[in-house]
């Protein structure tokens, strides 16, 4: 017995490292979005090229479902650990190609072309690899612990993101601001080859899953995994709940708390890059061991009381959380030091321009509580043609002081927590649901629909909600109105709540836990 | 539990319905109207969310009503 459970981590092991780089690869992109809009997506509107990015995440989520069909297709006839493999180096491949695109200065349109069809590739491949991935732990797994051994698998999305943000910060401070905007944001890209080239070695000796193998041997495996598990009602039934019941729920639910959480601080709040990457870091490494308290939990308790659980938590603490978040940092909440403000102003002439200038007021304020609130405005004058034009570009960062950020450490802690409960028993949860000889095909579908649809989707839907928002009290203002949002900046929180009500409520009804041994 | 499965079939079918209108009719026409990058979200509502959840919900509802998911 030892001996087959020493095997047993192994297997988990390998299988799980190269999924966790698969998911590094994914998040460097969204991590590094501030940063990419500058280089690729021309605009001198700073939240367009911000908005663009999300966009071109987006994309990279909205064709996961396409990878999940065709690799799982794939997976399902030919094997799980083939396909898997196939995944892997597809995924490093792009991610290496992303780090090495000249700007949009360098080669014009065809910059950003290149970082959208490569964006695709990344999500095709991650499409194909997490299906694959847990369906080859979970057929390796003895079936009363299929929830705690599928968790390990769970955990390397949030460890791929927690790598991806210490390899930027690490990064970051390893060179000047210049150095990083310059050529030190593709140092994250290019390491993903060496990642990918080990991980490849390791998967190289593993051997098929089990229970595949067996079907394959009895020649029972399906020729058209997609018909049987599309065309057929009663399949077909199961993975339109599957969606509706856990994965749609699950999907925005994590995304709200691992991702938008982030954008949250770092665009709402203006919190300093590297302190919010810091307060994001800590969450996750705090609330990451619960993937696997949950997961083996669900082998004792069942899956969808931990799932729904995890859910109606979000429902509820959501707008708490995110209200807490923001009046925690809100400088109206504070005291100013008097004569703390300091002005400053620099003049000079546009770079590769001699007519046009550029003002630079920096205001910088201190507050009683050690947290400090800079704004850098830029004005830049264009004369052409004899007419004078002006655009002004205002940033607004914050520094926070220890108590605040351990405040704000302890919110996205709890977030994730929601996101350990609803995520950490659904590979589990999704490979009981299907038959093996069309699992591959049949479980990835709905995960990411469900994961890279409604979750992906929902940080560029959040920030337009609370765009729209800001923009209604703006105009209201202006024309002397009462402002229509009393907090616009929880405006975004209405999609994941009401995605994750409804996917509740489904779940709830239809959802019946299965016996571990059906 | 049968029947209230029914019923929640049917509210499924009601809330991809009304899902389809919110999205499309609220949300996208005015950004495909405005233009710009705008369009990317118009896009996004208009042929990846609406699809996905007005014909899932309404073919989930569907089978939900005729009794698919009832226990014995």
């Amino acid at each position: 017995m030892p001996e087959k459970k020493q095997s047993l981590a192994y297997i988990i092991g390998a299988s799980s490292v190269g999924t966790l780089i698969e998911w590094y690869d994914f998040y460097i992109f969204g991590s590094l979005a501030t940063v990419l809009a500058s280089k690729f997506f021309p605009g001198d509107n700073p939240t367009a090229g911000f908005l663009n990015t999300l966009a071109t995440f987006a994309a990279g989520f909205v064709v996961r479902p396409f990878g999940a069909l065709f690799f799982g297709r794939l997976g399902d006839i030919i094997g799980r650990k083939y396909t898997f493999m196939v995944t892997l180096m597809l995924m490093g491949g792009a991610t290496f190609a992303i780090g090495l695109i000249p700007s949009y200065e360098s080669i014009g349109y065809l910059a950003p072309i290149l970082v959208l069809l490569l964006r695709l590739l990344q999500g095709l491949a991650l499409g194909g690899e997490y299906g694959g991935a847990a369906t080859y732990v979970a057929e390796h797994s003895p079936p009363n612990q299929r929830g705690y051994w599928t968790s390990w698998i769970q955990t390397t999305a949030t460890v791929g993101l927690f790598i991806s943000l210490g390899v930027i910060m690490l990064t970051r401070a390893s060179m000047s601001k210049e150095a990083f905007d310059d050529f030190g944001w593709r140092i994250p890209f290019l390491l993903s080859i060496l990642m990918v080239i080990v991980s490849f070695f390791i998967r190289r000796n593993m051997s098929e899953s089990p229970l595949f193998a067996k079907a394959k041997a009895e020649g029972k495996t399906s020729k058209n995994p997609l018909k049987e598990s599309f065309g057929n009602k009663y399949n077909f039934k199961f993975v339109l709940l599957a969606l509706f019941g856990a994965t749609m729920g699950q999907g925005v639910v994590w995304y709200t708390g691992q991702f938008y959480a982030q954008t949250f601080l770092l665009k709402v709040c203006n919190i300093d890059d590297i302190q919010a990457n810091t307060i994001m870091m800590w969450g996750l490494l705090l609330a990451t061991p619960l993937f696997i308290v949950f997961g083996a939990l669900s082998d004792k308790i069942g899956r969808k009381a931990i799932i729904l659980s995890g859910l109606l938590l979000a429902v509820i603490a959501y707008r708490p959380i995110f209200d807490k978040i923001y009046q925690t940092v809100n400088v109206k909440n504070k005291t100013l030091v008097a004569g703390s403000e300091k002005v400053t102003i620099t003049r000079n002439l546009v770079p590769k321009s001699t007519t046009d200038s550029l003002i630079t007021t920096t205001t910088i304020r201190k507050y009683s509580d050690g947290t400090e609130w800079k704004e850098i405005k830029k004005t830049s004058t264009s004369l052409q043609k004899a007419v004078v034009s002006s655009k002004t570009d205002k940033k607004v960062t914050l520094t926070i002081n220890q108590t605040d950020k351990i405040v704000l450490i302890a919110l996205v802690f709890c977030l994730v927590l929601f996101v350990t409960m609803a995520y950490g028993p659904i590979a589990a949860f999704l490979v009981e649901m299907f038959p093996t000889k069309i699992r591959y095909t049949s479980m990835s579908l709905p995960y990411h629909v469900g994961n890279g649809i409604f979750g992906g989707l929902m940080p560029a839907i959040a920030t337009f909600l609370v765009t729209q928002a800001n923009e209604a009290n703006n105009n209201a203002e202006k024309m002397g109105q009462l402002v229509p949002y009393d907090k616009p900046y929880l405006q975004g929180l209405y999609y994941p709540i009401i995605i994750a009500s409804i996917c509740l409520v489904i779940g709830f009804v239809f959802i019946k836990d299965r016996k571990p041994n059906d | 539990m049968n029947t209230l499965k029914k019923a929640v079939g049917v509210l499924s079918m009601l809330f991809g319905i009304g899902a389809g209108y919110y999205l499309l009719i609220i949300q996208a026409l005015p950004l495909w109207i405005s233009g710009g990058n705008d369009l990317v979200l118009a896009i996004i509502y208009t042929f990846v969310l609406a699809p996905i959840i007005v014909l899932g919900m309404v073919i989930f509802g569907k089978y939900a009503f005729q009794g698919e998911f009832d226990e014995e």
